[in-house]
């Protein structure tokens, strides 16, 4: 276990490398952070209480979005880029005859990287929104306890997902289409552009069944206090088991490419 | 016990393996064939423990495929192959242990991070007691001239540092065999040399068996006593380096230097090969001394100045790759 959180550090530190980077991102976060926070203004003063939010939690939820974009991978920005390339050029094999598992490596370097995230790229934006709009933070310590477990889940939904993406580099040999077909789904099934609780009818239902909804609507959800006690538990079961379902079946994709492993290059 | 055993037993044992690749090609508009390449066509071979070996062949030759299958990466198609006495794909986290790779056109390196955070993963990885790993470390600090490149991040490695850095990482849990896929390519003459005495030391200090694969004879010619030349999947040479002299039945060159311009030299003991103003290239068998044919010159030729050149074991690998039948 101990390589493991060896790897967790390094991509924690990777991240922590480049300051100019996570300082650009931040501005960004916080700029897309002020549109849609009054974007969703108009929303709510039109339709007030709309998917069951009144507009401080409405803001709180868009906040969050900005705060989770990057630690849940939403839009993809994780290590996937980088397997894939490694795939694709061959690199795999050094990755191969390591004594480590492929999956767990990756893993642990992936958590790492959402641990700099959230704390380079999540607590700025969602201070200085608090600062301009009146937000609906919890004020039980266990609530923002809750929410930090909650998001570690999410974390796990997103890298299964998109470890299995990066895998298909081992048939498709270009995995960039269904990167870009990740991303759109991520950014819409989390609920980054709008809380899918708005969504009516089966297109709502489907969208709150999909893994997606684990990396922003239900952390969410459990920070504004939606979910407790029993729902809670609810919560975690309903990301856990995406998150072990969709590890299983990047271990079984795991076990067949390295089977079949076409290493690339001489 | 099976480790006494294999301390005198052969270390890398190849019988007839194979490795069969099915490449889909397309053969019509929409109609794919499928057709099978022999990367590895029947190699067998024995390696001891503590040998250097110079592994040699052009591109395609199969020189990677059958470090691949050493390694475990891959799955040979046929035959028998033990490193160790362990089946590589088949326990390939058992063997990984025991063996060091260092592959010279990609990096285990972390990119993003100084030098001495991939050392720290080594260390985890291979599960090396810290006392072991201070000290292989800093053998290979010293020997490589590591010291004011552990804190810099591996990006800013040039490419002769970081392959240092490659090859301290593969040694720092002391393996019992190295697999150097082109160790040097690309390097200049200094970093080259100082990765060639590394191995040196590391071979007679430690008799950690070595299998080198190269483009470069020069590092055969200064580590290796012993040479295989793959072509085509198929083993066409194993023996002393200098027997490959014999097999490709080389030539040394002897440059004559006349006063004048002068027709081409004609001598039963040599052929002219190359004339150019009042210079002549002379080729005569490599067996055969050089002191009757300079004293025939002389006698019927105003000669200058002369040179002999040693055979260039390139050129001698090249002609046999040229010579072999059915290609």
């Amino acid at each position: 276990m101990r390589l493991y959180a060896v790897v967790a550090a390094g991509g924690f530190r990777r991240y922590a490398t480049y300051r100019m980077a996570t300082a650009a991102g931040v501005f960004t976060n916080t700029v897309f952070g002020f549109i849609m926070a009054y974007t969703y203004t108009a929303l709510w003063d039109e339709r007030p209480q709309l998917g069951g939010y009144d507009l401080s939690q409405a803001l709180t939820y868009v906040w969050l979005g900005q705060a989770l974009l990057m630690t849940c991978a939403m839009m993809g920005g994780g290590f996937e880029d980088e397997l894939m390339e490694r795939i694709r050029t061959g690199d795999i094999a050094i990755d191969l005859y390591r004594p480590a598992d492929l999956q767990m490596w990756w893993l642990s370097g992936d958590l790492g990287r959402a641990a700099f995230h959230l704390m380079g790229r999540g607590i700025v934006p969602m201070a200085l929104g608090a600062l301009a709009f009146d937000l609906a933070l919890p004020s039980s310590p266990l609530t923002w306890l809750a929410f930090l477990v909650s998001v570690a889940l999410g974390v796990v939904v997103s890298f299964a997902v998109r470890f299995l993406v990066a895998l298909s580099a081992f048939w498709l040999m270009d995995g960039a289409g269904v990167m870009q077909i990740c991303w759109l789904a991520g950014l819409f099934f989390s609920g980054m552009l709008l809380p899918l609780n708005l969504f009516p009818g089966t297109l709502g239902e489907v969208a709150r069944a999909l893994p997606w909804s684990s990396l922003l609507q239900v952390p969410a959800d459990v920070f504004l206090g939606k979910r407790t006690g029993w729902g809670l538990v609810q919560a975690y079961a309903f990301q856990g088991g995406w998150a072990l379902a969709l590890l299983a079946a990047g271990r079984a994709l795991q076990t067949a490419a390295t089977r079949r492993v076409v290493v690339q290059g001489g | 016990m099976d480790l006494a055993e294999g301390d005198f037993m052969d270390f890398i044992e190849l019988d007839d393996v194979e490795k069969v690749f099915d490449v889909r090609r397309k053969t019509g508009r929409l109609r794919r064939g499928k057709h099978q390449v022999r990367a590895v066509d029947g190699i067998s071979f024995r390696v001891a423990r503590g040998e250097m070996v110079g592994y040699i062949g052009p591109n395609g030759a199969g020189k990677s495929t059958t470090i691949k299958m050493l390694t475990g990466i891959l799955t040979p198609s046929g035959g028998r192959l033990r490193v160790a006495g362990i089946d590589p794909s088949r326990e390939r986290t058992r063997l990984a242990k025991r063996i060091g790779v260092v592959f010279g056109q990609r990096t285990t390196l972390w990119w993003d991070l100084p030098l001495k955070d991939s050392y720290r993963l080594v260390h985890r990885m291979y599960r090396i007691p810290d006392k072991r790993f201070r000290e292989n470390l800093d053998r290979c600090v010293e020997l490589l001239d590591l010291a004011e490149l552990l804190e810099v991040p591996v990006r800013q490695l040039s490419l002769g540092q970081r392959m240092r850095g490659d090859i301290a990482a593969a040694l720092l849990h002391d393996p019992e065999v190295l697999y150097l896929d082109e160790p040097t390519i690309g390097l200049d003459v200094i970093s080259k040399a100082k990765v060639r005495d590394f191995l040196r030391d590391l071979n007679t200090e430690r008799a950690t068996t070595v299998l080198l694969t190269t483009h470069d004879l020069t590092d055969i010619e200064q580590l290796c006593k012993r040479v295989m030349v793959i072509d085509h999947g198929r083993l066409m040479y194993d023996g002393a380096l200098a027997g490959l002299h014999e097999v490709g039945e080389s030539e040394r060159t002897l440059v004559v230097d006349l006063e004048c311009e002068l027709p081409p030299i004609v001598l039963d003991s040599a052929r002219t090969v190359k004339v150019e103003g009042p210079r002549q290239w002379l080729a005569f068998p490599a067996s055969q001394s050089a002191a009757p044919l300079v004293a025939a010159l002389a006698d019927a030729y105003p000669l200058v100045d002369l040179s002999v050149r040693e055979p260039d074991i390139e050129a001698v690998i090249a002609k046999m790759y040229a010579e072999r039948p059915g290609m």
